[in-house]
Order: C-alpha cells, then sequence, then structure tokens
C-alpha cells in the first residue's frame, strides 16, 4: 500500500530515467576502461615480445628458442606430460563416472568420498612423499610420473563432472537401445557417451590447463634440466639459470606458454565457464 | 519407486546391472586414489615421525620434529604472513569481483566483450601471470618512475619487489588481475539468480543504490559470497607460486608463506621429515578451518 502510495508520478519518472542514463553511461565508460586495464599487461608483453625499440624483430623468439636445453625440448616435455594427463583424466573418469551414476555396489559411497577428499589435500603434504614413492617405482624424474600425478590432482573434479553427466542422461534411453538389440557396453556407448560430450571437453579442457601451467608438481619430482616441462624453464630463466636474464626472451616465453590457453579458452569458453561454475559449487 | 516401476523393470532382461560391473568401472580410478593418494598421505605421517634425509637411511625419532616447529622462528612468521595475506587478499578480491560483476550485470551491447576482458586472465597460468607481472614491476614500471621522478614526487625508482611493503602489494596486485574475473563469475551467477521482482519491491519502496545493495543484494548473494571466502582463503593459505616467482620470499623472508617454509625445508635443507611433520599440521589447520565454515554455513541455514 505504501509503495503504491509513493510511486513516483510521471514527471520525477522522466528525472529518474534521465539520471539512469547517465549513470548507465557513466558506468560504460568505467567498465571500459577496467577492460583495457586487465588487457593491458598481456597486450603489453605480446607487442613487446616482436618490437626492438621501434622495429619489429623475431630476436626475442629467437633468443627464447636457443634457451637451456632448447625451447623444444621444453614444449616436448609440457606436451608429453599435457597429453597423458588429459587422455588419462578421460581413461578414468568416463568409465567411473559411469559406474556411480549408473550402478549400485558395495562400498560406492566410500570410494566417492575418498576420491573427493583429494581436494582437501595440500599439494606438498602429498607431493614429498609422492617424490619418495615414485623413486621407488623408478618414475622419480619423468615426465610419466610428474602427469600421473597431475591426474590424481584431476581425479575429483572429472569424476565429479561425469558422474553429474551421466545422471542426467535419462536411464530409459539405454533400455530403448538394449530393447532394440544392443548390447550394454554399445547402449553405454551409443546413446550415453553422445550425450556427454559437453561434459567430456570440459573434462579434458581442465585437465590440459592444469597439467599445462603446473609448477609445483614438476618443480619437485623433475631435477634433471632436460626434462623441465616449461613454466620450470621459464622460472630457470627468469632467475638467470641460464647466464644473465633477459626480459624480452622472458616475455616472449610467457606469450609461448599463455597462448594455447588463452586460444583454447576463447574457442571453448562456454565449456570452460560451465566447468569453471560445476568445479566451485561442488564446495 | 514405485512397485510397477520396479516390475517392469525386473522383467526387462538386459536392464539389470550387475553390481560387480559398476564396481570393475570405478576400479581404476579408486586405484590411482588409494596408489597416488591415501599410500602417500599415510607415508607422509610416517615420515612426520622420522628422521628423513633427502639422501641416507630413515630413522624414528617420535615427536622430534613436532617439537621442532615450535622452536622454528620462520614457521611462526609464515603463518603470520599467510594469515596477513589472506586476510588482505580476501578483502580486495571479494570487493572488486563484487565491483565487476555489478558492473556487466545487465545484458547491453559490449557486456560479452567485457566480461571476457574481465577473465581473460584466469586462462594463463599462475606461474606465466606471475612472470609476467615480475617483468612488469622490474622494467615496465619505468616511465611511471621516471613520470614520478619528474614531478619531484620520489627521488629514485620505486625497487616494487625489493622492499617489504611494496614486494607484498605487487603480489596482491598481480593476484587481483589474475583470479578477480574468475570470482566475478561466480558472484554473476549468483546475482543473475536474484529474481527482477525483489529489485522491483526495493525500488518501489523508494529504496537508493546503496540501501539497494547492502539490504537486498549481499544478503541474498550470501551463499555465492561464502563459497567465494572459502575458495580464496583456501588458496591464499596454500599460497606458493606468486610469491615464489615474484619475490621468492625476500625481501628478508618478509614474504615467506608456509608452503615456501615446506619446500625449502625439504630441498634447500634436505629434510623431509620436517617439512613432512609441517605439512601434517598445516593439512590439521586446513581441515580444522573447513569444518568450521561449513558448520558456519549450516547454521545461517
Amino acid at each position: 500500500m505504501t509503495a503504491l502510495l509513493t510511486r513516483p508520478t510521471a514527471a520525477p519518472g522522466a528525472a529518474r530515467r534521465a539520471r539512469h542514463r547517465r549513470a548507465g553511461v557513466v558506468s560504460g565508460v568505467l567498465a571500459a576502461l577496467l577492460a583495457l586495464l586487465f588487457a593491458f599487461p598481456l597486450v603489453r608483453a605480446a607487442i613487446l615480445s616482436v618490437t626492438d625499440g621501434g622495429g619489429l624483430t623475431t630476436d626475442n623468439y629467437g633468443k627464447l628458442a636457443d634457451f637451456g636445453a632448447g625451447l623444444p625440448t621444453y614444449l616436448w616435455n609440457s606436451a608429453v606430460v599435457t597429453v597423458i594427463t588429459v587422455a588419462g583424466s578421460l581413461a578414468l573418469a568416463i568409465p567411473a563416472g559411469y559406474g556411480f551414476a549408473r550402478y549400485t555396489f558395495r562400498g560406492k559411497n566410500l570410494i566417492f568420498v575418498l576420491i573427493l577428499a583429494i581436494l582437501m589435500i595440500p599439494h606438498p603434504t602429498i607431493l614429498i612423499p609422492l617424490y619418495v614413492l615414485l623413486g621407488d617405482l623408478g618414475l622419480q624424474n619423468t615426465l610419466i610420473g610428474v602427469a600421473l600425478v597431475m591426474i590424481m590432482f584431476q581425479l575429483p573434479f572429472s569424476v565429479f563432472m561425469m558422474r553429474i553427466a551421466f545422471s542426467a542422461v535419462p536411464e530409459e534411453l539405454e533400455e530403448a537401445a538394449m530393447l532394440d538389440g544392443c548390447s550394454e557396453t554399445r547402449a553405454m556407448l551409443r546413446v550415453s557417451l553422445a550425450a556427454v560430450v559437453p561434459s567430456v571437453v570440459t573434462v579434458g579442457l581442465f585437465a590440459f590447463f592444469a597439467a599445462w601451467n603446473e609448477f609445483l608438481t614438476p618443480l619437485i619430482l623433475l631435477n634433471d634440466g632436460s626434462r623441465f616441462t616449461l613454466p620450470i624453464a621459464l622460472v630457470s630463466l627468469r632467475s638467470g639459470d641460464f647466464g644473465a636474464v633477459d626480459l624480452g626472451a622472458l616475455q616472449a616465453g610467457v606469450i609461448v606458454s599463455a597462448l594455447p590457453c588463452v586460444v583454447l579458452f576463447l574457442l571453448l569458453q562456454r565449456h570452460y565457464v560451465r566447468g569453471l561454475l560445476a568445479g566451485a559449487l561442488r564446495g | 519407486m514405485s512397485a510397477i516401476a520396479l516390475t517392469r523393470r525386473r522383467g526387462r532382461r538386459h536392464s539389470i546391472r550387475r553390481p560387480r560391473t559398476g564396481f570393475l568401472l570405478v576400479l581404476p580410478a579408486a586405484l590411482v586414489a588409494v596408489g597416488l593418494f591415501v599410500v602417500p598421505l599415510v607415508l607422509a605421517a610416517r615420515m612426520s615421525v622420522s628422521d628423513w634425509p633427502l639422501l641416507g637411511e630413515p630413522s624414528f625419532t617420535g615427536l622430534e620434529n613436532y617439537r621442532a616447529i615450535a622452536g622454528n622462528d620462520l614457521v611462526g612468521q609464515a603463518l603470520g604472513f599467510t594469515a596477513k595475506y589472506a586476510a588482505v587478499i580476501l578483502v580486495v578480491l571479494l570487493a572488486v569481483a563484487l565491483g565487476l560483476a555489478m558492473l556487466v550485470r545487465r545484458p547491453r551491447r559490449g557486456v560479452g566483450l567485457l566480461r571476457t576482458a574481465f577473465f581473460l586472465p584466469a586462462a594463463v597460468g599462475l606461474t606465466s601471470a606471475a612472470l609476467l607481472f615480475y617483468e612488469l614491476y622490474f622494467a615496465g614500471l619505468s616511465p611511471v618512475d621516471d613520470a614520478l621522478t619528474g614531478l619531484g614526487l620520489i627521488d629514485r625508482p620505486i625497487d616494487w619487489l625489493g622492499q617489504p611493503g611494496t614486494a607484498f602489494l605487487s603480489v596482491v596486485i598481480m593476484m587481483t588481475w589474475r583470479f578477480a574475473g574468475f570470482y566475478m563469475l561466480i558472484l554473476l551467477a549468483g546475482l543473475q539468480s536474484i529474481p527482477d521482482d525483489v529489485y522491483e519491491a526495493a525500488r518501489l519502496d523508494g529504496a537508493n543504490r546503496w540501501q539497494t545493495l547492502r539490504h537486498v543484494t549481499l544478503p541474498l548473494l550470501r551463499p555465492s559470497l561464502a563459497l567465494c571466502t572459502i575458495l580464496i582463503i583456501t588458496g591464499a593459505l596454500l599460497a606458493f607460486e606468486q610469491f615464489y616467482v615474484l619475490t621468492n620470499g625476500g625481501p628478508d623472508n618478509s614474504t615467506v608463506t608456509l608452503v615456501i617454509v615446506i619446500v625449502r625445508e625439504a630441498f634447500s635443507f634436505l629434510d623431509l621429515g620436517s617439512a613432512a611433520a609441517i605439512s601434517m599440521v598445516v593439512l590439521g589447520g586446513l581441515i580444522v578451518l573447513n569444518v568450521v565454515q561449513l558448520l558456519a554455513l549450516r547454521r545461517e541455514r
């Protein structure tokens, strides 16, 4: 009732609209300035990496190619860890997600909670004993060892995402396929897997980002310079382990390391955002 | 499930799912969790009660490593610094993220571009982000320094990473750039779940912008804010890369975090037992903190 009585009459309403328009312009300008500020560090590094006091140059990338064991070595090492982590995460999480979503068996909840508990652990707590354990397995100082640990760190997110995804596919779809003569496996593959492709992309994308950018795990598990992944090599470059610190080469290195992630993000933005929100909401 | 549904399901030969199949599907993931998570965790506990040099034979020493923590000044200092960092980054990130979310809340021309611009830093790895800002603080701000010197405001260039106060500030700025868009997104999802008629009612009641924010938006945004708080605090207590790359704990150990202490104990002092003991204490602290936060959340509901 009070609301009705105090409802603004036509004239103040117009004034309010005008005020709103002005506020809209102000916030629009502010937002645009802030966006420029956020873009500044990356854009600046990209420009500086290909310029030299005025002219264009590829010198910085040339120097980057030759530092330490050579950029190709570090790119290869990062690629190996990333490919194994993505493939391994999917290979474990797709069947596990399906198992958790569609079956009941003894110990199911215990196993699920155990996998989620990985989220709680501070990484150094577990990396120090892993350094010793991987040594016993002969996997110390290997890229496979690093990838296995990355798969483990990704497991809670991957399994959780795949479980949710399979749960959202109506079971009747598979039953219909089975009635049509498909076996259980083929029904799963044909019907359900096709329906959860977006989640598979999200899980793969997150495994990619995590493995490509990880620093602490390879820092602790690798000690041979020629096995370093790109982030470790770049920090070594910064620390002057390969001679005088070359900031131009460092700029180029940051761009090389960020580029795949930025491109993938721009291409698959929707999957990335969806994954972040799902990941955030699990908390 | 109704009885009819049950009998119907039983009636279909293929639709009976054997528990064993489910277990076998989950088994590989469970084995990785046990082998690379449970076993190392047990080993960490064992290491924490042993004298365990990086090279050489370990031996049982009881609670020696835990007692040594109390006498390790750097641990106390790191704990204080980590807590201070967590408090500062929590306030700064929440404020900036909320501001950004309010700016890009309403659909209008170019809003997608703005969201992408704010969010893009989150696609850059933390180490790359730190290296990016390292160069910026090291050489990129010299035009700013020159201008300030020209105006007579400072008499020599600011050594951003070389003084405790500015080194800390440098990390906070870098982390805000890297994570504000990420938390903006969580808050944006929360903002968009607030129905329009709540705002309409507030407007009709004559509430101004500030009153609407305080009495309508913030209370309804509480679950999203709580989620951001838990994520930011947990992340801050485990801070490593940002300080390792930008300041390496310096100057004068003024920016040493708990995780930097753990890594130093293990790989600079080659004392895995001591590193394991400190990380078990950190693990315990995190569990307590998370339980408290969850209980507080539950009581609110």
